[in-house]
């Protein structure tokens, strides 16, 4: 009844190639941007922002990258925690010895661009390998990272006990300090990244990844070339991550270690992208919120059922929860939440008359 | 300088076997069913867990009553899916006798699960052997629900599919057994000397420092590939294996069952895993960094072709051999070129090895070389 695009006619080119060509859609998503910038922080608490909201854009962040790598180009990786770290890293040395870039976004594109060209470097393997080959290869990635920030002492500018923390982070002059500040300009963020991933994998280069995720040799036939699409992919995929780490790092911990992104970090993004729903960015930010919240809500109920349990058993549930859920989608619902939200809006769309 | 370094390639082949032993149920799925089993370190603790609580002796003050409601929910949940799904079967095909059988044994796996569930909550210590043979037993159910209830479901998926299915395996599996069995450190005791054994003590100053669990691991591991590949070359049940694994499909037009072949795998990866389990819980104590292990294995397989035991295990001795050389020996050199904080680069010298061996070799020492036509 009310989703329905009937009557809804393009005229020119502009109107047919726009981003949601039915107004119920971009009326939908207006209306939830404008709820995030506007109506959240009327009533959010700190507790809702540094617990839910900004772990929950962070990770979205963070899955939209590696959903381009998984999801657009079928290229497996393990390696995720590592590209964060590496964003993470590079920010905040780029913080520590550059005194005049002390913005955010500066410091924040700059752990991106690291984190690409890092990313490039370990992509350079998906020429030769494949598969399950090449997620064991982006391991090493991990593994490798992980250790070097651990060890490497001018990485953490020789602090004793290989920890690192900033403080005053400011915008052009803005301080960004409350958890409020931080939740509107990570939203920010978020949203403009999004924008930008959404216009690459509609266009050139996001079609020349589906082909190589379909039919990789197909697609060489027809004048894909492997090297640059897989590369890009990379690129790309760990500019968003190492973005995503560096926010991770500055606004949502302020003091960090390596072990914040080690290979839990990395399965735990997988699992987004695989719940949410493999090339699909709606999917990325379903999944993020079905992750950030299952443990919250975890530990919340046997609270309200009255039951007692211990922090040990509720961390071993979250694990068979997690599992289960892989598994469940795998063979029931391969494309993740954001099919179900597409299946929704089917429906919607013949609502209230199913036949 | 010879008799370190020596000492130091022994403690690293010795170390290689088990990964060779964790490696080898890689080997085994991947031979059999063409899925990589990312599961095989969380059955390796599931295993060890599983034994060590058997076998160990369990205090009652350690059961609390959410423990043993879980796990008897879990557990029965579970047991009744497995049954229903069976039930359904023997219903649409109308019965049989091959059914039957296969339904009385179900119900006696039940029975025999279930009985040691509540004998291991009750009280007292189990022997050894039994409580080998109940962990193995329970292996095999393992292996039968992983069949059931996610690889049968998922036949024609691509690999990365089946791969990342296994990853959620893995989640659940590692969750399970820590809530079953409670997530301590356990000792497993085999009864073995405790003393390092010196070597060659005429030859080298101080002779060389043996640890004789480490030569239990690799006579057992010799034993088992000794066996797996007899299995897999000389028996019928071996070459319908290595059919399976050229082609499902084909395999299964001449009348080999894929369900049951899918299940002989998988239990003998969890047997496998359950000697894994019990050597490396013999050695560091039954706990969680047991399953992480299996990212360990990783690199062997890469080096040593993901289709080849003897692969496993000539992979697994090199890494073995190299991670414990390169952290005795490389390690102090990067330390003072890099002023690093410490050594550690046993963590990736694996994984960077496997890494450049993959960009000259991607199918690994004895790997069979895969030629993809369009």
């Amino acid at each position: 009844m009310f989703y329905r695009e009937a009557g809804q006619f393009k005229t020119n080119y502009v109107a047919d190639q726009q981003i949601f060509p039915v107004l119920q859609d971009r009326l939908f998503v207006l209306a939830a941007i404008v709820a995030a910038f506007v109506a959240v922080p009327l009533f959010a608490t700190p507790y809702l922002y540094t617990e839910i909201l900004i772990p929950f854009l962070i990770l979205s962040l963070a899955a939209i990258g590696l959903n381009i790598l998984v999801g657009y180009c079928g290229q497996v990786s393990l390696g995720t925690g590592g590209f964060m770290a590496v964003g993470a890293y590079a920010a905040y040395n780029l913080w520590l010895r550059v005194p005049e870039a002390n913005n955010l976004i500066v410091v924040f594109l700059f752990g991106g661009l690291m984190a690409a060209a890092v990313g490039i470097l370990f992509g350079i393997p998906s020429l030769r390998i494949k598969g399950f080959y090449l997620a064991v290869a982006t391991l090493a990635a991990q593994f490798f990272l992980d250790w070097l920030f651990a060890r490497v002492k001018w990485l953490t500018n020789y602090t004793p006990s290989g920890s690192v923390a900033v403080g005053n982070t400011s915008v052009f002059g803005w301080k960004i300090d409350t958890p409020d500040e931080r939740y509107l300009f990570i939203l920010a963020f978020v949203v403009v990244a999004t924008l930008v991933a959404k216009n690459l994998v509609r266009g050139h280069i996001g079609r020349s990844w589906m082909a190589i995720r379909d039919m990789d040799i197909a697609a060489e036939i027809i004048g894909f070339r492997p090297l640059r699409t897989k590369l890009t992919a990379f690129a790309v995929s760990s500019f968003f991550i190492g973005i995503a780490g560096a926010m991770w790092a500055f606004l949502r911990l302020g003091a960090w270690e390596p072990l914040a992104f080690d290979i839990n970090r990395s399965f735990q993004i997988l699992f987004m992208v695989i719940i949410g729903g493999l090339g699909s960015l709606l999917g990325s930010f379903l999944g993020a919120a079905f992750i950030v919240l299952t443990p919250i809500l975890l530990n919340q109920l046997p609270g309200w059922l009255g039951v007692k349990m211990s922090t040990a058993l509720l961390s071993h549930l979250e694990f068979m929860v997690f599992g289960a859920m892989i598994v469940f989608f795998l063979i029931v619902e391969p494309h993740g939440l954001a099919r179900l939200w597409a299946v929704a809006k089917e429906k919607l769309r013949l609502w209230p008359f199913p036949h | 300088m010879l008799g370190p370094f020596l000492e130091t390639l022994i403690g690293g082949l010795l170390t290689g076997v088990l990964y060779s032993l964790v490696a080898l149920g890689f080997v085994l799925i991947f031979k059999a069913s063409g899925v990589f089993n990312f599961a095989q370190g969380a059955m390796v603790l599931f295993a060890a867990l599983t034994l060590a609580r058997l076998a160990d002796q369990i205090d009652d003050k350690e059961v609390h009553l959410v423990h043993f409601v879980v796990a008897a929910g879990v557990l029965g949940g579970t047991l009744a899916l497995i049954g229903w799904y069976a039930l359904r079967e023997y219903v649409a095909r109308g019965g049989g006798e091959g059914e039957r059988r296969k339904m009385l044994l179900m119900a006696a796996g039940g029975a025999l699960i279930g009985g040691v569930v509540a004998f291991a909550y009750g009280k007292g210590a189990w022997p050894l052997w039994i409580a080998l043979a109940a962990t193995a037993s329970i292996m095999g159910l393992l292996a039968y629900a992983i069949e059931r209830l996610v690889l049968r479901h998922l036949v024609n998926q691509e690999g990365i599919i089946l791969f990342m299915a296994t990853l959620g395996i893995a989640y659940f599996l590692d969750g399970f057994g820590q809530t079953l069995w409670g997530s301590d450190i356990y000792k497993i005791n085999l009864g073995l000397p405790n003393e390092p054994i010196f070597l060659f003590e005429g030859v080298f100053e101080g002779g060389l420092l043996v640890d004789p669990g480490d030569l239990f691991a690799a006579l057992i591991a010799a034993i088992l590939v000794t066996v797996l590949a007899i299995f897999f070359q000389r028996t019928r049940i071996g070459r319908a294996l290595r059919a399976v694994a050229d082609d499902h499909a084909a395999a299964q037009s001449v009348g080999i069952p894929l369900d049951r072949i899918w299940l002989i795998v998988w239990t003998v990866s969890g047997l496998v895993a359950l000697a894994a389990g019990v050597i490396w819980g013999a050695k560091l104590g039954v706990q969680f960094s047991i399953s992480l292990i299996a990212l360990k294995a990783l690199p062997v397989l890469i080096l040593g072709g993901f289709t080849s035991v003897p692969g496993a295990i000539v992979g697994g001795l090199i890494i073995g051999a190299g991670e414990k050389l390169s952290e005795v020996f490389l390690a102090p050199i990067l330390i003072r070129a890099f002023d690093l904080a410490g050594g550690g680069i046993e963590n990736w010298f694996a994984y960077v090895l496997a890494l450049i061996f993959l960009l000259f070799r991607p199918q690994g020492l004895f790997g069979e070389r895969i030629i993809e036509r369009v």
